[in-house]
């Protein structure tokens, strides 16, 4: 698998070969969303493609270092889908040609090191290590990517190629300097340069080939990447100096200065990648061609002593079995060839000529000397870099000693040998890289390297020489003196690294990862105060702001009102009055009473619904009326149902909190008369305006010709609008199976219960003689249940005739659905809920479907006459002597409206009703506990009344029957 | 006319919208049906008042807005009638089911401090 997974990243590489050296750039576009100019645009350059190979080869490299180095206990394959994936995303990063594009796969690299650094995921540290780099690197993208955004916005493009061409229009621009900040802020955090480097040591706990690529080779040059790459655009200003410039300085030093004092092999190696890392920024921040250059060269080279530097230490951890450099000594006899390798490599580090390290070192001596005279740096910069450089030399030399020379460690873990060939195989071909760089610099890199240059810079490049021996000159000198610095800094040390070892000395308090997590408890405890001060989980508090909003953004404009209407006092209709004098007097006696009696709440509620219904009447509307009047009937006997499972009502208020109470109470009262009297003062307004242009009169012109009907209302709602009315059922039969739903786990508070069975002992005597088997119901009303007897036929008839008539006359199948439920409730209401249902036919769970059936198959009629969805076929049948009839798919569409409505309203009152029934019983069995599927049978001994017992519990069609369901089955 | 109308929808829609911010759930599903005839209401007065004049069409008379009531409102009213219907039924049992879990009427589903 491993092997497989390297011939495809060779391959990959092979494909990039036959390339752009004649300096051309391949750009490659995939369209994605034309309109709005998102394409995915891959371009490559030289320099795009001197990154691409190095991604790709280190990436073949490590994952067949890799493949020896993870252990077989370890899930290989999320390794290695995980490391695919961010070689991938890098690349993509490298790749883009568009701006957003190259943040999108910025973010990726992020998430996906994320995954590779947590891939020991029951170790703590590396959670911890992961979350940090998450947080930073993804911090340090938003930035990044609010840069993009403006660049582009100021530029007028996101194309990377028209932004690179746009570099004096980005410099002079008022924005210049938040967008140099934030862009700094991203390729910074990528890069753990200062003041965010605190990452990269807490993210070693990674495996160490996730080190070698990472935070060697690729993530961490993703920053640098993009500093280069955006460096003709926003370098070339003071301000890219101080804020680049040294932030690179500051790393550079400190990274040195932090890693001579390391204990664990890993961290010496993360320091010197920050400090590494800082000298190729502060070569960017130098704003000069010549560094560039310098700066392009030295990524190069560091990748390859630095990944083979971490190659050397993981094969050291592999077979010793710890990196800790107090325990580790003279392993030079027990690994030699690792021990050459790394040699040559940590030299490479420290700059000794003949190795590639050399060489860069050498040309960034010379540009901190060449520095115009900005400012005061120039004085200092150089030494500054030689001071860095000591500490570089410095940590190399004590690296190497430590390890593999001295006497032989005595007490590791494992007794080290050499480790099989083909793990070392990587390490060497990046060590003979590091040679051949070094020794023929010109001939081995020195066309790509003007390629990537060209790539940034354009076809002009300064004169500089890659060549190893420029004489006797000023950065030799400083080179000798690092290299003497270095060496009597080992020696000088040495006796304080053995009193402490691990601590930097003055540094060691101010620890980044302590930091971090002090940065980020305090965000939660803000997080939490703020939530706590502004959220509620109370009802009431949520229901006033809602209120309270909508009453001031509806009266705002009433505020700002120019032409009030005058009030108009003439055609006062003395009987619509006292009709809403009634009314008004309704609905403010039920507000005021809906505390402390709720049935009289409930009788004005009522009240105020008929005045409501009279009104509709009154202002020619009688279909509302009809449905009104009947909704409002249905209604009461709706919450009458409920009203039997509330509390007590409330004689008088709690004497706790009076006073609270009367402030609540007040700013309530307030709230509603605002609401009050805006609407009020809405509805006057809106009534005295002229009718606005609108779809009435289409409607009433083509209502007869085009819908067959007279009744406009009615055939709007099942001819014209059909499709809303269909849509309005099936919410009504939801709402029902909801309803139904809900109530199956209705679960009643122990003092209705007990309220349930008082009221049985009360009435024992009538309910002992309920005989289920009458002819007429016998209970409490005599008079009234064999007067509904007869009612029913001729309610139906009614209800009949109400939806026939719909379509001419006012009718319709709402009105006729709801007269028709209406008489059943009656029905339920007289005799009792199981004679009824002994004797009734009607499921309303197959009224519902059946309704939504005829409705759908009344629309799709239309389609076998090749009209659209919805569209009426009429047909006029001529029977005789029984007259014209004339019929219409719209009738069945009415049908199926009244069905939905009788079986929808039926579904829910009778749920409702059940639940007394169902709790009735189980009071009496005197299971007062929560059972469930429990008990219907047994223990239900007593009453003749409720003997009448359903079938055995084995049969499944019988447990629905006592979860409140009708007892059908 | 159109005054006594706007006044009685006034004060309908203030006393549901007092009911609505009570801590009992009684108050709170009264006040709701309150609200939504008032609000029905509203939406029908979109129409102008007409009296005596219903939309169904009588042989000989013209077809215009001057001589019968307007009938999109009154058909957007009618389904929200019903619709409205249904919603009180189901926030009823919304009601009932958190009486039955926490023993208690209160709109928060605990007794105020």
């Amino acid at each position: 698998m491993a092997g497989i997974i390297a011939i495809i990243g060779a391959i990959i590489t092979l494909t990039f070969l036959p390339d752009v050296l004649a300096g051309n750039t391949v750009i490659q576009t995939l369209q994605w969303l034309p309109t709005y100019k998102l394409n995915l645009v891959f371009r490559m350059d030289g320099y795009a493609w001197l990154f691409s190979m190095l991604v790709t080869v280190m990436g073949a490299l490590v994952v067949l270092y890799a493949r020896y180095y993870m252990s077989p206990k370890d899930p290989v394959t999320r390794f290695y889908s995980f490391f695919l994936a961010f070689m991938g995303s890098m690349l993509g990063v490298v790749l883009s040609g568009n701006i957003i594009q190259l943040v999108i796969f910025w973010e990726l690299t992020s998430l996906s090191s994320f995954m590779l650094i947590a891939y020991w995921n029951h170790r703590q540290d590396a959670k911890r290590g992961a979350r940090m780099a998450l947080t930073i690197t993804a911090a340090g993208g938003f930035c990044l990517l609010a840069a993009m955004l403006m660049i582009g916005h100021v530029v007028g493009s996101y194309d990377l190629d028209v932004v690179l061409g746009s570099g004096d229009t980005l410099r002079n621009h008022p924005w210049y300097l938040s967008i140099l900040i934030l862009f700094a802020l991203g390729a910074l955090t990528k890069s753990a340069q200062f003041p965010f480097h605190f990452w990269l040591p807490n993210a070693m706990a990674a495996p160490t080939p996730v080190s070698a690529y990472l935070h060697s080779a690729t993530m961490v040059k993703a920053g640098v990447f993009i500093l280069a790459r955006f460096w003709p655009v926003l370098a070339d200003t003071a301000a890219w100096f101080w804020v680049i410039g040294m932030a690179g300085l500051c790393s550079l030093f400190l990274g040195a200065f932090v890693a001579t004092f390391q204990r664990d092999m890993k961290a010496v190696l993360a320091y010197s990648t920050i400090s590494h890392l800082g000298l190729i920024t502060l070569l960017l921040g130098l704003n000069s061609k010549l560094a560039l250059i310098a700066a392009l060269f030295h990524m190069v080279n560091h990748a390859t002593f630095k990944a083979s530097l971490f190659m050397a230490t993981g094969i050291v951890d592999h077979e010793t079995g710890t990196r800790d450099l107090v325990l580790l000594s003279g392993l030079r006899k027990a690994m030699p060839i690792t021990a050459t390798l790394a040699v040559v490599a940590a030299a490479a580090m420290a700059g000794v000529p003949l190795l590639n390290g050399f060489i860069s070192k050498e040309m960034f001596f010379a540009e901190t000397l060449n520095l115009p005279d900005y400012l005061e740096v120039s004085t200092w910069l150089p030494v500054f870099a030689v001071l860095a450089s000591a500490f570089s030399v410095a940590y190399s030399l004590r690296l190497i000693v430590q390890v593999f020379f001295g006497p032989k460690a005595t007490d590791l873990p494992r007794e080290p040998h050499e480790p099989p060939r083909w793990m070392l195989v990587p390490s060497a071909i990046l060590v003979m890289l590091c040679l051949l760089i070094g020794m023929m610099p010109q001939t081995v890199i020195g066309p790509i390297l003007a390629s990537a240059a060209q790539a940034i810079l354009g076809p002009a490049l300064p004169d500089y020489s890659l060549a190893i021996w420029h004489g006797f000159n000023l950065p030799l000198t400083m080179s000798l003196i690092a290299m003497g610095g270095g060496i009597l800094l080992t020696i000088i040390l040495r006796p304080l690294q053995k009193r402490m070892p691990g601590q930097t000395p003055l540094l060691y308090r101010l620890d980044g990862r302590t930091f971090f997590d002090g940065l980020m408890n305090t965000i939660d405890t803000v997080a939490y105060q703020v939530m706590s001060l502004f959220s509620t989980r109370r009802l009431q508090p949520q229901v006033l702001w809602i209120v309270v909003i909508t009453v001031v953004v509806t009266i705002m404009p009433l505020l700002l009102f120019e032409a009030w209407p005058k009030l108009v006092m003439r055609n006062i209709d003395l009987p619509f009055t006292l009709l809403w004098i009634i009314g008004a007097c309704c609905a403010m006696g039920a507000a005021y009473q809906a505390k402390y009696n709720r049935f009289r709440s409930l009788v004005l509620l009522g009240g105020a619904g008929l005045c409501c219904s009279l009104t509709y009447l009154w202002l020619s509307a009688p279909d509302l009326a009809l449905t009104q009047l009947v909704v409002e009937m249905v209604t009461t006997v709706l919450l009458l149902l409920g009203l039997r499972w509330l509390p007590r009502r409330m004689t008088t208020e709690p004497a706790s909190d009076k006073g609270r109470a009367m402030v609540r109470r007040l700013r309530d009262m307030i709230i509603a008369v605002i609401a009050g009297v805006g609407m009020t003062v809405l509805t006057y307004l809106q009534l005295s305006r002229p009718r606005p242009e609108g779809v009435s009169s289409f409607y009433l012109e083509k209502a007869l010709p085009e819908g067959g009907g007279s009744n406009v209302v009615n055939v709007l709602l099942v001819d014209f609008r059909g499709f809303d009315t269909y849509g309005e059922i099936t919410v009504l039969s939801i709402v029902a199976l909801t309803v139904y739903a809900l109530l199956r786990r209705f679960r009643p508070p122990r003092e209705s219960l007990k309220a349930l069975e008082d009221r049985r002992f009360r009435q024992s005597g009538d309910t002992a003689a309920v005989d289920d088997d009458a002819e007429l119901p016998r209970g409490t009303m005599l008079v009234p249940t064999v007067i509904s007897r007869f009612i029913m036929p001729i309610s139906t008839l009614i209800a009949l005739f109400f939806l026939l008539r719909g379509h001419n006359l006012p009718g319709g199948g709402f009105v006729g659905g709801l007269i028709f439920a209406a008489a059943v409730i009656l029905q339920y209401m007289m005799g009792g809920i199981r004679w009824v249902e002994d004797r009734s036919r009607i499921f309303p769970q197959y009224w519902i479907a059946a309704g939504l059936l005829m409705a759908g198959a009344a629309s799709i009629f239309a389609w076998f006459a090749k009209l659209p969805f919805l569209s009426a076929l009429a047909a006029d049948l001529d029977l005789g002597p029984l007259g014209h009839l004339h019929l219409s798919s719209v009738m069945m569409f009415d049908l199926g409206v009244f069905a939905v409505v009788v079986g929808s309203t039926l579904f829910m009152l009778v749920a409702l009703s059940h639940q007394s029934l169902r709790f009735y019983k189980k009071a009496s069995a005197e299971t007062a506990d929560d059972n469930q599927e429990g008990n219907p049978i047994s223990g239900n001994t007593p009453e003749a009344g409720l003997k009448r017992d359903t079938v055995d519990p084995p049969s499944p069609s019988a447990t629905p029957n006592d979860q409140g369901a009708p007892s059908w089955n | 006319m159109e005054l006594i109308l706007s006044i009685a929808i006034g004060i309908m829609v203030g006393s549901g919208i007092w009911l609505l911010l009570r801590p009992r759930t009684y108050q709170v599903i009264i006040g709701l049906t309150l609200v939504s005839y008032a609000v029905n209401l509203f939406i029908f007065t979109t129409g102008k008042l007409t009296t005596g004049a219903p939309p169904i069409l009588k042989k000989g008379v013209a077809t215009t807005l001057a001589n019968y009531a307007d009938p999109v409102p009154q058909a957007l009213v009618l389904t929200a009638i019903v619709i409205g219907f249904a919603t009180t039924a189901l926030f009823l049992v919304v009601i009932l089911a958190l009486r039955g879990l926490s023993n208690t009427d209160h709109v928060d589903g605990t007794e105020s401090q």
